[in-house]
């Protein structure tokens, strides 16, 4: 045991000592999360929409002077029929259409309702669902002010539809995502580097030599990643919450329960990584390649899994990745407990086995 | 008086697939010996060393080091030796002092005796004014030298050095030598593997790996007199041209 905490003192002079590493391990995780969360709740201002207005009659006009006059949308553009739209939102600066149905005013009167389209460009999801709430609220708001003094009540209906990506399905992801891709970086790059590390200057045959066994050396390795990387699951937690308003439904015990078993998983990959790498290149190169990019491409953080093609489908469900932000997004955002993710923590604890037991072969045979 | 022997070697023997990388060698070193292992790259020497220090598993044959055999025993033997690569790994980035302690650490010495050996170790290097200094900042002969007090830091039996002089200079090697010999006469057996043949000539027996095979063992005036040659380089020569 005092073997053992010299050596993960000896851990956490290397960590502490080198620059780099602390700026992945520490200035990375804030500086992603302030990124991503940045990106999200920025607030609209000045969004360049279009008009397409079939009746052009008193009321339509009043609708337009009022979203045009608020501080969000500005600069519209005025398109004469549908066939505009795809060209429009291809040159990528409107972001939002109206389209007011034929006989708007005539049919407020008439039928008391009348239905404006509101077509938003949603390749970036967030963005739309932001402009399409407020243009909803704003002709909610003339809907009482025309309401106010009569007594039949007239009925504008916006009818939302969300061009490219119907289902919105990143958004909020980014939390969940980033800390999954914080993790995975700390967790397998920086382990699988500092074993290789050990190999690179000579230390390991050094360490091999000496009393120590090698699952020792492996886990005083690993052991101060598992504490840096807890600590920096905490703060994106601590800093979501309270920066970005992200729920935390579930319950943090499970969601660090389920951190934990990740953090792990992507440990023993880290391991796993280092058996097969002679150098810190090597390993960083394949963490890189092998690891992040499976992991911001295939596990659903950035494109959503359902709208990938069926062979992609298949590949993300060996992705570690993919079932922790089920996992996160579940505890998160829905509130769910183990009893609805079990399937998925089951999954998880099961790659880690193997992973490790992958490992301990490839690691054993190294020594032959 | 009849001295011990601390290694033995029978038929020790490695492969690696079809390769025979150390091929049926055969030999014993005394205590308080200095045994030179030599050869050319690639002859085996570091295959062979690897068997004895514990961390390859011979193919066939028998080996004891320090009283313990290496299939059954490899744990005693790593207790009982010390060992020095040919590339002085130490913790850059850690100082004289932390790099002392974490050795003696991990070979389970207590904090006291960590403490004594550490202010006696310095001294006699001399590293008294960069003991808190990273050992990034050494030269390399300094690095060589601290290399090798730690290995011998928990005062082990049979210490294995591996081509402990590659790219230092020639001062630097005479006086590592010196240490090696204040070693040997305190009663430790030095193992070591160099490819400088004049280093062969400071060694009490040499042995001499040609292809995984030892093709010539004994002192180096008998190796000298039996291939009717003035130095070890030539002994060499005419083993390794056959």
């Amino acid at each position: 045991m005092k073997r053992f905490i010299g050596f993960i003192k000896k851990e956490f002079y290397h960590i502490f000592r080198d620059r780099r590493s602390l700026f992945i391990l520490f200035g990375m995780p804030i500086a992603q999360i302030m990124l991503f969360g940045f990106a999200i709740t920025n607030e609209i201002n000045n969004v360049d929409i279009a008009i397409l207005d079939k009746s052009k009659d008193a009321t339509t006009k009043e609708i337009v002077n009022k979203i045009s006059s608020s501080k969000y949308f500005s600069n519209r553009e005025a398109i004469e029929n549908e066939a505009e739209i795809a060209s429009v939102f291809k040159k990528g600066k409107i972001k939002a259409i109206l389209i007011f149905e034929n006989d708007f005013n005539k049919k407020l009167i008439k039928e008391q309702r009348a239905t404006i389209q509101i077509i938003t460009d949603a390749t970036d999801p967030n963005t739309a669902n932001t402009i399409s709430n407020f243009i909803n609220s704003i002709l909610q708001k003339y809907q009482q002010e025309i309401n106010k003094d009569i007594k039949i009540v007239y009925q504008i209906i916006p009818q939302t539809q969300m061009a490219y990506n119907a289902e919105l399905k990143s958004v909020f992801m980014f939390v969940p995502g980033v800390m999954t891709i914080i993790l995975m970086l700390v967790s397998a790059m920086m382990t699988s580097i500092s074993i290789t590390k050990e190999k690179e200057l000579g230390t390991m045959e050094i360490l091999l030599v000496s009393p120590i066994r090698p699952f020792q050396v492996i886990i005083g390795k690993v052991f101060p990643y598992i504490f840096l990387s807890v600590i920096n699951a905490i703060v994106i937690i601590v800093l979501s919450i309270f920066i970005f308003k992200m729920p935390v439904r579930g319950s943090l015990f499970l969601l660090g329960a389920e951190s934990i078993l990740f953090i792990i998983n992507a440990l023993s990959l880290g391991i796993l990584i280092s058996t097969i790498s002679e150098t810190q290149q090597t390993a960083m190169m394949i963490s890189l390649m092998g690891l992040m990019l499976p992991v911001i491409l295939l596990s659903g953080f950035i494109f959503p899994i359902a709208s990938m093609p069926l062979p992609l489908q298949v590949i993300s469900n060996v992705i570690p990745a993919k079932w922790f932000i089920i996992i996160l997004k579940g505890i998160m955002l829905k509130g769910i407990g183990i009893t609805l993710v079990w399937k998925e923590t089951l999954i998880l604890l099961g790659m880690t086995v193997f992973f490790i037991a992958l490992s301990i072969k490839k690691y054993k045979i190294r020594l032959e | 008086m009849k001295k011990t022997n601390v290694i033995k070697a029978e038929n020790l023997t490695k492969m690696f697939g079809e390769f025979t990388a150390v091929n049926a060698i055969s030999f014993d070193v005394k205590k308080g010996e200095i045994f030179g292992f030599l050869g050319a790259n690639g002859a085996g020497k570091t295959t062979a060393m690897k068997m004895l220090i514990g961390i390859s598993t011979p193919t066939s044959g028998k080996a004891e080091v320090a009283g313990f055999d290496v299939y059954k025993n490899a744990e005693n033997i790593k207790k009982n030796i010390g060992y020095m690569s040919q590339k002085f790994a130490l913790y850059d980035d850690l100082t004289v002092k932390e790099n002392i302690t974490f050795f003696g650490g991990i070979y389970g010495l207590s904090r006291t005796q960590i403490k004594e050996k550490r202010t006696t170790l310095i001294n006699e290097l001399g590293l008294q004014e960069v003991s808190n200094e990273l050992v990034s900042s050494l030269p390399l002969g300094w690095k060589q030298k601290l290399a090798f007090s730690v290995a011998l830091l928990h005062d082990p039996k049979i210490i294995f050095l591996d081509e402990p002089t590659g790219g230092v200079d020639p001062i630097t090697r005479r006086q590592f030598w010196e240490m090696i010999y204040k070693t040997a006469h305190n009663g430790t057996t030095v193992f070591v593997t160099t490819h400088y043949m004049d280093e062969a000539e400071y060694c009490d027996r040499v042995s001499i790996m040609v292809d995984g095979k030892i093709e010539a063992l004994d002192t180096p005036k008998e190796l000298k007199k039996q291939f009717k040659v003035d130095s070890m380089n030539d002994v060499f020569l005419k083993l390794a041209r056959g």
